[in-house]
């Protein structure tokens, strides 16, 4: 990449991954995750990032997060480096990750709380981004009491609580049923459209991918390498009949064959990316005094 | 906490009513064995001479001083081991080298009879209300100590993913989401410690004090040979455990009931 196409996409790049490597270290030998992953979100641009499990989806949303640090190459927002937990950045994670002992306004509010931020105005703040997803009539419930999607939307409006810049979206839709699925995806293009942040969706799903994103950037299983970044031509604002449209079947098309290296959507959990996860959602072991439980 | 009133109204009733109908089977069943086994008076008094006594005691001023002397011990002795166990349970939880350091003293601490030390304490400590406190905050802390541990130790690691990436402190990780993640453990063990609290605390005054319903038995049992006395002395300790357990499960509906 030469001096002269980086200073040209400064002005316009609001995420900027270049030559992004990481790898981690799984039982005493190191795996590579991501290899020299490198692609640019324009600022307000939708991308998706969309490959078969393994390929290090959800590592590359914690690098851009700042969750996670590159072995090498470099992440930057609006041109600055990404910084350790970056505040420009809203995440919604795969699951909606709400604290139970919330109710849904709190845990909306929950990141502007540790920002100290007071409480009338956080509620207030709330309950707007409440209104905002479609929730707002259950602002006093609690997470046990809503379902799968209501619980995701309230997660999108906490990400939103901090007013990012940009959203990270790791393949939130994905337990939720195809119908429900494609309604919260035209939905997710209108809070787009009201909020002015750019996104990055990471998604199973080749439908998804082209009927949110501007480009999708297609990773091959682990270790993650760019395969290819295929611009979705399609307008905006986009309606469900688009799907319908020879333009998106050509783009599935196309993506399709980038990813037949790869059996993508089937592909069986190992590699790379799980025993990542696997350490990420053991909860800790609940031993007590006990000197035979191993080194955690 | 949503039910319509006269729902919950209808709940209350079946309460009460189941149990008061296992009290009434558990006095008859009384009454039947002294009948049936013709027991005297000092072996197993009738479950009405022992209500009289209740009554008369608590009416004459004898039980009252010595039930405010053994509530006392318990309460303050409960709040302070209580206290302590949820800051040593949480250095446990996530301190291995705490861990290591501590928990062989914890256990031999648990594992040694409360009766032995007590006489030690009061030997110690004096026969005031100092060494009920401690023998309280003793046999409290253990239980407490684990189920704070346990309830720490298991907290879902992606919500501790989610506080980092909202760059939690410390002190707001531990306040926002360790804490009310593990309150349902801690406050399970606060039911078994607060029971355990009684015995402490009768088991102290038994080592050595001029006041407490431990006193009182022993006293009743002992010099007075009131029998009838010694046994509403029992009830008094069982109804102060009974009410005392309720609180922490009135506390546990009220902190977690609606979450859970």
């Amino acid at each position: 990449m030469d001096e002269a196409r980086s200073t040209e996409d400064r002005s316009l790049a609001a995420i900027n991954v270049e030559k992004v490597t990481r790898s981690f270290t799984v039982d005493g030998r190191s795996v590579l995750v991501l290899d020299q992953v490198t692609f640019d979100v324009p600022s307000h641009g939708i991308s998706a990032v969309l490959g078969p499990n393994g390929s290090g989806k959800s590592t590359l949303l914690r690098l851009i997060s700042g969750l996670l640090e590159p072995d090498s190459g470099r992440i930057t927002i609006d041109d600055q480096p990404v910084a350790d937990a970056d505040q420009r950045v809203g995440l919604v994670f795969q699951e909606p990750r709400l604290l139970p002992w919330r109710t849904a306004i709190d845990n909306v509010a929950f990141p502007l709380q540790l920002a100290g931020v007071g409480e009338s105005e956080r509620h207030e703040r709330a309950r707007a981004l409440l209104d905002l997803v479609g929730v707002g009539a259950f602002s006093a419930a609690y997470p046990h009491q809503l379902s799968g999607g209501m619980r995701q939307r309230v997660a999108i409006a906490r990400a939103l609580a901090r007013d990012p810049q940009i959203l990270l979206l790791d393949e939130p839709f994905s337990a939720l049923d195809a119908l429900t699925r494609e309604r919260f995806n035209g939905e997710l293009l209108e809070l787009w459209q009201r909020t002015g942040t750019a996104i990055v969706l990471v998604t199973h799903s080749i439908s998804e991918a082209i009927y949110i994103a501007d480009e999708v950037v297609v990773l091959s299983k682990g270790p993650g390498r760019v395969v290819a970044r295929v611009p979705v031509p399609l307008g905006r604002p986009r309606n469900p009949d688009v799907r319908e449209s020879e333009a998106f079947s050509r783009a599935a098309a196309t993506i399709r064959a980038f990813l037949s290296g790869t059996p993508a959507e089937l592909a069986e959990e190992e590699a790379a990316g799980a025993p990542i996860r696997d350490v990420l959602e053991r909860a800790g072991a609940p031993a007590f005094f006990d000197p035979f439980r191993g080194a955690p | 906490m949503t039910a319509a009133p006269s729902t919950s109204r209808r709940h209350w009733r079946s309460v009460v009513l189941s149990v008061l109908a296992a009290a009434v089977v558990f006095v008859l069943a009384w009454k039947a064995v002294v009948i049936v086994g013709g027991y005297p008076v000092f072996i197993l008094p009738a479950p009405e001479v022992v209500a009289g006594r209740f009554v008369t005691a608590w009416a004459d001023g004898t039980m009252a001083p010595h039930a405010f002397a053994t509530l006392s011990e318990i309460v303050v002795g409960f709040v302070v081991g209580a206290t302590l166990a949820v800051v040593v349970g949480y250095l446990l939880a996530r301190s291995p080298l705490a861990e290591r350091l501590l928990s062989p003293y914890l256990v031999a601490a648990q594992a040694t009879p409360i009766l032995a030390i007590a006489p030690l304490l009061v030997l110690w400590l004096g026969t005031g209300l100092l060494p009920k406190v401690v023998i309280c905050a003793l046999i409290v802390f253990f239980p407490v100590a684990v189920s704070t541990m346990v309830g720490i130790r298991s907290i879902d690691r992606r919500l501790l993913e989610l506080g980092r990436s909202l760059r939690a402190t410390r002190w707001q990780v531990f306040r926002h989401l360790e804490l009310p993640a593990a309150m349902p453990q801690i406050l399970g063990g606060m039911r078994v410690g607060v029971t355990l609290a009684v015995i402490g605390a009768i088991v102290g005054e038994w080592a050595g004090a001029d006041r407490g319903l431990g006193v009182l038995v022993n006293l009743a049992r002992g010099s007075l040979f009131d029998f009838p006395l010694m046994f509403a002395t029992l009830l008094t300790i069982a109804l102060i455990a009974i009410v005392l357990y309720l609180l922490v499960v009135l506390v546990e509906r009220a902190l977690v009931g609606s979450w859970r």
